[in-house]
C-alpha cells in the first residue's frame, strides 16, 4: 500500500528509514542531553541502558513480567468476550439499546482506577482483583464500539441475508460480526492501551509482584536507574503489543482496508 | 433450474399475487404504497413490472419476496403461501455493492446461501462453478467483490441467485446503477440465462425499453397507491438482440404504448384500463 509507488528495495529502505528516524533521533537527544547529568533522579541514558540487563534477569521476567502479561491477557480477553457479546445484544435490539444507553454512558464515564479500591473489597488483593480491574476498564470501548458496529449493519445486506435464509447463528457469524468487525477492532485497539495502564495501576495497590509493583519498589528504594529501566520496558511492551495487534488486524480486516482504498480512489 | 422441475410446472402459475396491499403507518402519517395488486406469473415466464418512479415497485417486490408483511392480500409461491422469505426465491437487488458481502471472496459469496441450505460440499462446489461460469466469471472466483467493476459485481449477485436454484428469481431494478453498455450486456445475459435454464423471473424496472426488450409480458403499474394498470403481452420473437430488436417497428409500438400508459398513470387517468391480458390492435 504505502511505498508501493516506489516499489522494490528502495521503497522498503525508505519505509524503514521513516519508521526508525524519529525514535533514533529522540534516543540520541536523550543520550546527549543526559550524558553528563549528575542529578540522581535523572541518570544518564548510558547508565540506564547498562543497568537494564542487570535488572531484567531471567528471574525477573518469570516473577514480574510474565505475571503482569498474563493478568493483562486474562483481563483483556474477558473484556473482549464480554464487550462483544453484550454489545451485540444491545446493538441488535432497539428496545434494549434505549434502556441501556444512559446507564452505559454513566458507567463509561467512571474512571476505572477509582474502581480499584472498590473491586479490592469484593475480589481481595490477588490476581482476580487485578484481572477484574483490567477487564472493567477495557470493556467499555469494546462494548460501545460493538454496539455502533452492530447497529450500523447495512439494511440491504441484512435483507439479502434474510432472503437467502441466512439467519440466527449463521447471520451473526457471517454477517453481523463481520460487518461490525472494523468498529470492534477500533474498540479493541483503544482497550489495549487502557489495559496496559490498568495493569500497572492495579499492581501499584496491594501487590507482591508485577511490573507496576517492581517499578514502585525501585522508586521507593531510590534505585532510580532501575526504575527508569522498568519504564523503558513498559514502553517496549506497549510497542510490541501494538505491533502484534496491527498484524492481527491486517489479517482480519484485510478486506476492509482494500475496500476503503478502492472507494477512496474512485471518489 | 433443473429441467424436470420446469416441465412439471409448465403452465400452472408459479407465483400468485392476490389483492396485495401495503400501508406504511408511522408518526401519524399513513402512506398507502400499494393499494390492490393481483397478478400471476407462470412457471418459466419472464415478467417485467414497470411503473412510474415512486410507485411502490420495491415495496411490492419485498412483499412478494417475504421481506415485508403485506397489510392485506396474499402471495403464493408454487401453491404455498408466502409468510417469510421462502427457500424457493432468490432476490437480486439494485445495490450490488451493499448486497454482496465485502469480507467474502466471490466464491464464498455464492456459496454461503448453499451452506445454509445444508448442501454437501461437492454439490456446492459444482453449483458455484456452474453459476460463475454461466455469468462468465470463472476467473474471478478468488477475488473480492470490491475488486470488480460494477457490472461484474452484479454478475456475482446473479450467480449467487442462480446457484441457489430458486423457483422464482426476483430482480429489483438490477441494472439501474450500471452504465448503459454494461446494462445492455447484462440484459442479454439475463435473457440468455432465462432461455437456457427456463427460470421464472419477475423483473422490476423503471426503464420502459428494458421492460419491453426483456419481458414476455409487461405489467404496467399505476402511480402510488399502486394497482396494475395494464398487462401487456410482448409479442416480439423469442430471439432478441440489442441491435435488431430495439429498432423493430413492433418494439417501437410496444414501447410507445407502455410509455403512454405510464404517462397516463402519472396523470392518474388510465388511457384504457384493462386488467386481463390484452393485445394491441
Amino acid at each position: 500500500m504505502k511505498g508501493g509507488v516506489n516499489g522494490g528495495v528502495r521503497g522498503v529502505l525508505l519505509r524503514v528509514f521513516f519508521v526508525v528516524a524519529l525514535p533514533a533521533l529522540l534516543v540520541a537527544g536523550w543520550w546527549v542531553a543526559s550524558d553528563d547529568s549528575t542529578d540522581v533522579y535523572w541518570p544518564p541514558l548510558r547508565t540506564i541502558l547498562t543497568t537494564f540487563p542487570d535488572v531484567w534477569t531471567g528471574d525477573r521476567w518469570r516473577d514480574d513480567v510474565l505475571p503482569s502479561v498474563l493478568r493483562l491477557s486474562a483481563g483483556y480477553a474477558c473484556a473482549a468476550v464480554a464487550g462483544v457479546a453484550i454489545g451485540t445484544v444491545i446493538g441488535s435490539y432497539r428496545r434494549v439499546r434505549a434502556v441501556c444507553e444512559p446507564v452505559l454512558e454513566f458507567l463509561r464515564a467512571v474512571p476505572p482506577p477509582v474502581l480499584v479500591p472498590v473491586i479490592m473489597l469484593f475480589a481481595g488483593i490477588g490476581d482476580t482483583m487485578k484481572i477484574a480491574v483490567i477487564a472493567s476498564g477495557c470493556v467499555w470501548p469494546i462494548l460501545l464500539n460493538t454496539v455502533e458496529g452492530v447497529r450500523a449493519v447495512d439494511s440491504v445486506m441484512s435483507e439479502t441475508a434474510r432472503s437467502y435464509g441466512i439467519t440466527g447463528v449463521a447471520r451473526l457469524r457471517h454477517v453481523v460480526l463481520r460487518s461490525a468487525s472494523p468498529q470492534i477492532f477500533a474498540g479493541l485497539r483503544q482497550a489495549l492501551s487502557i489495559g496496559i495502564i490498568l495493569m500497572v495501576i492495579s499492581e501499584m495497590f496491594a501487590a507482591s509482584n508485577g511490573l507496576g509493583f517492581t517499578i514502585v519498589q525501585f522508586q521507593r528504594g531510590f534505585a532510580i536507574p532501575d526504575m527508569w529501566t522498568g519504564i523503558l520496558l513498559l514502553g517496549l511492551l506497549g510497542f510490541v503489543l501494538s505491533v502484534a495487534f496491527r498484524l492481527v488486524e491486517r489479517r482480519v480486516l484485510g478486506w476492509y482496508h482494500g475496500l476503503r482504498d478502492v472507494s477512496r480512489r474512485s471518489s | 433450474m433443473n429441467l424436470s422441475n420446469v416441465n412439471l410446472a409448465k403452465g400452472r402459475s408459479m407465483l400468485d399475487v392476490r389483492g396485495l396491499q401495503k400501508v406504511y403507518e408511522g408518526s401519524g402519517r399513513r402512506v398507502e404504497a400499494v393499494r390492490d395488486l393481483t397478478f400471476t406469473v407462470e412457471a418459466g415466464e419472464l415478467v417485467c413490472l414497470v411503473g412510474p418512479s415512486g410507485c411502490g415497485k420495491t415495496t411490492l417486490l419485498k412483499c412478494v419476496g417475504g421481506l415485508l408483511t403485506p397489510t392485506a392480500g396474499e402471495v403464493f409461491l408454487g401453491g404455498e403461501r408466502v409468510t417469510g422469505p421462502p427457500p424457493g426465491m432468490a432476490v437480486v437487488f439494485q445495490e450490488y455493492g451493499r448486497s454482496l458481502f465485502p469480507w467474502m471472496r466471490v466464491r464464498e459469496n455464492v456459496e454461503l446461501p448453499l451452506k445454509q441450505k445444508k448442501l454437501p460440499s461437492a454439490r456446492r462446489r459444482e453449483l458455484v462453478a456452474d453459476a460463475l461460469e454461466s455469468v462468465g466469471l470463472t476467473d474471478a472466483a478468488g477475488a473480492y467483490p470490491w475488486q470488480l467493476s460494477g457490472g461484474m459485481q452484479q454478475r456475482v449477485a446473479i450467480a449467487r441467485a442462480l446457484a441457489y436454484e430458486p423457483d422464482v428469481l426476483l430482480m429489483d431494478e438490477p441494472f439501474a446503477a450500471v452504465d448503459a453498455q454494461t446494462r445492455a450486456e447484462l440484459e442479454d445475459l439475463v435473457r440468455g440465462l432465462w432461455r437456457q435454464r427456463g427460470i421464472t423471473i419477475l423483473f422490476v424496472t423503471h426503464d420502459i425499453d428494458e421492460a419491453v426488450y426483456l419481458g414476455e409480458r409487461v405489467l404496467i403499474l399505476s402511480s402510488s397507491p399502486t394497482v396494475v394498470q395494464e398487462q401487456l403481452k410482448v409479442d416480439l420473437p423469442a430471439e432478441r438482440d440489442q441491435l435488431h430488436t430495439r429498432v423493430a417497428p413492433r418494439f417501437a409500438e410496444l414501447r410507445t404504448h407502455v410509455y403512454e400508459q405510464i404517462q397516463a398513470a402519472k396523470r392518474g387517468t388510465p388511457v384504457d384500463r384493462v386488467v386481463k391480458d390484452q393485445r394491441l390492435p
